[in-house]
């Protein structure tokens, strides 16, 4: 069997959960890689969070919140937006390739987007094949 | 060997050295400790070899104070030794507690390290380049070296730690209240604990003046003439001190330099350079996508910058390229 990535998908709770939502109750269908943790707000996403995903096993972690302009605390999805990208350059000097991680905003409405979205992340992920990050800590706890 | 004598090692792993002057910064202090312990090893100050530590008893020492990373099968083969003949184990500095800076290393893989120290560094000379290998046969006989690991831990990845002081090197006034403490021996905090240092956060600490705090560009230290009243991240100099723990007289704010970590994270805080990153972006003054990454370029190495101290500690640990 092919190898299926694991990915963890921190959904916002009044765009993006709404939009998942939306895709199941039109009943359109995605790939079921996605594991899925509500938050109230993109800006709740500590990078703590997507760290720790990727250190305890994720293949993949996806953020989705609201448009720009449409957060429903006004401004938390720009804070989203300016922590996301230091992120990215963190993590690729950790080695961590670009696709792993990805913000993606999805309105309410857009349940179609969010199965193409989701479809898109798990193809790239899969492409990837595992995350080396699990494999190698556990490594060097044995092999120095 | 004094029986009555409170019997201490201080040894250095990875280190600069500069952990073990800082115990020799508090003076004339150091006299009186001298005058309550045994120093049965201290590498820069005294003698001590390792075989008499070998052949003592289990926990015939009182305390050792560890300061260094572990970078080498030595280093890790002293922790392990420490330990065992050793009641109370501390890790001293932030290389002992956290990695420090020699696990900024671990943002390279064992052969890009040996490939820049060894054969590509401007200072060897041409026909001169030559990479460690742990044993090396010579006319005379074997040579041995400490086997070189492909990344850098703290040491309570090695060894079971009791205590953990921070800082690069920790503030010789805490270094003298943590000593006087064991050396009365007073009742001593729970095991685990961050001693020689607050629950607070350095900014709780910064007497600098804090307003708002938006910025439409990033400062290297030396690029611009700060204003010494006013908090170094509203000018734009990233300063760590919003996620960093408090307990060292904020000397390099009131040095008009950054804060740079070295205290390590806040009690609960998980990964540190995760903190630091957030409060970095944070300030971010604008909310157009592309001015972002502009503004993001005055940044040059937000991982070097947001675990200095703290990569071995990390989540993430190590790079995996
Ligand atoms: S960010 Fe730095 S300069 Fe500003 S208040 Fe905190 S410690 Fe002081
Ligand atoms: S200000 Fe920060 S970097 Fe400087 S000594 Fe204090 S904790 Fe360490």
């Amino acid at each position: 069997m092919g190898f299926e990535p694991r990915i963890v998908g921190f959904l916002c709770n009044w765009c993006s959960y709404t939009g998942a939502d939306l895709a199941g109750t039109s009943r359109i269908k995605y790939q079921p890689n996605v594991s899925v943790i509500r938050v109230m707000c993109s800006a709740r996403i500590d990078p703590t969070f997507v760290l720790k995903a990727l250190a305890t096993g994720a293949d993949g972690v996806i953020v989705c919140g609201c448009h720009p302009g449409d957060c429903h605390y006004s401004e938390g999805n720009y804070k989203t937006m300016r922590r996301f990208p230091l992120l990215k350059k963190m993590l690729k000097d950790f080695g961590v390739e670009e696709d792993r991680v990805r913000l993606e905003w999805v309105s309410a409405s857009e349940g179609q987007r969010f199965s193409e979205v989701i479809n898109e992340m798990t193809d790239k992920v899969r492409a990837l094949g595992p995350s080396r990050i699990r494999i190698s800590l556990d490594a060097d706890k044995v092999e120095r | 060997m004094d029986k009555k004598k409170l019997q201490i090692a201080l040894y250095w792993g990875a280190a600069c050295g500069g952990c073990d002057v800082a115990v020799l910064d508090t003076n004339e202090f150091i006299l009186d400790v001298a005058a309550a312990c045994d120093i049965r090893m201290w590498p820069i100050a005294a003698d001590g070899k390792y075989k008499d530590i070998e052949a003592m008893a289990d926990g015939e020492l009182d305390l050792a104070i560890f300061n260094g990373a572990i970078r080498t099968s030595e280093n890790e083969h002293i922790a392990k030794l420490l330990r065992k003949k050793s009641k109370t184990m501390v890790a001293f500095g932030s290389c002992a507690h956290l990695g420090g800076i020699p696990a900024m290393a671990n943002q390279f893989n064992k052969e890009e390290i040996f490939e820049k120290a060894y054969l590509k560094n401007p200072s060897i000379q041409e026909g001169n380049a030559a990479v460690p290998t742990p044993h090396t046969r010579v006319e005379a006989g074997e040579l041995e070296i400490p086997v070189f690991y492909k990344r850098v831990y703290k040491l309570d990845d090695i060894v079971d730690v009791d205590y953990y002081l921070p800082g690069c090197p920790p503030a010789p006034e805490q270094v003298k209240a943590v000593l006087k403490l064991i050396v009365s021996g007073g009742p001593l905090p729970a095991k685990g604990s961050v001693v020689g240092a607050s629950d607070r956060a350095l900014c709780d600490d910064c007497q600098r003046k804090k307003e708002e705090k938006m910025v439409k560009q990033f400062h290297r230290p030396w690029q611009i003439l700060q204003d010494p009243e006013r908090c170094l991240m509203e000018q734009g100099i990233l300063c760590a001190g919003s996620a960093t723990r408090s307990g060292c007289g904020v000397r390099c704010p009131n040095s008009n330099m950054p804060c740079r970590g070295c205290y390590g994270p806040l009690p609960g805080v998980v990964d540190q350079g995760a903190k630091i990153l957030s409060a970095v972006s944070s300030i971010i003054d604008s909310k157009d996508p592309a001015e972002i990454e502009k503004i993001l370029e005055g940044i040059q190495d937000i991982t070097g910058y947001a675990y200095r101290f703290g990569m071995a500690a990390s989540l993430l640990q190590r790079s995996v390229r």
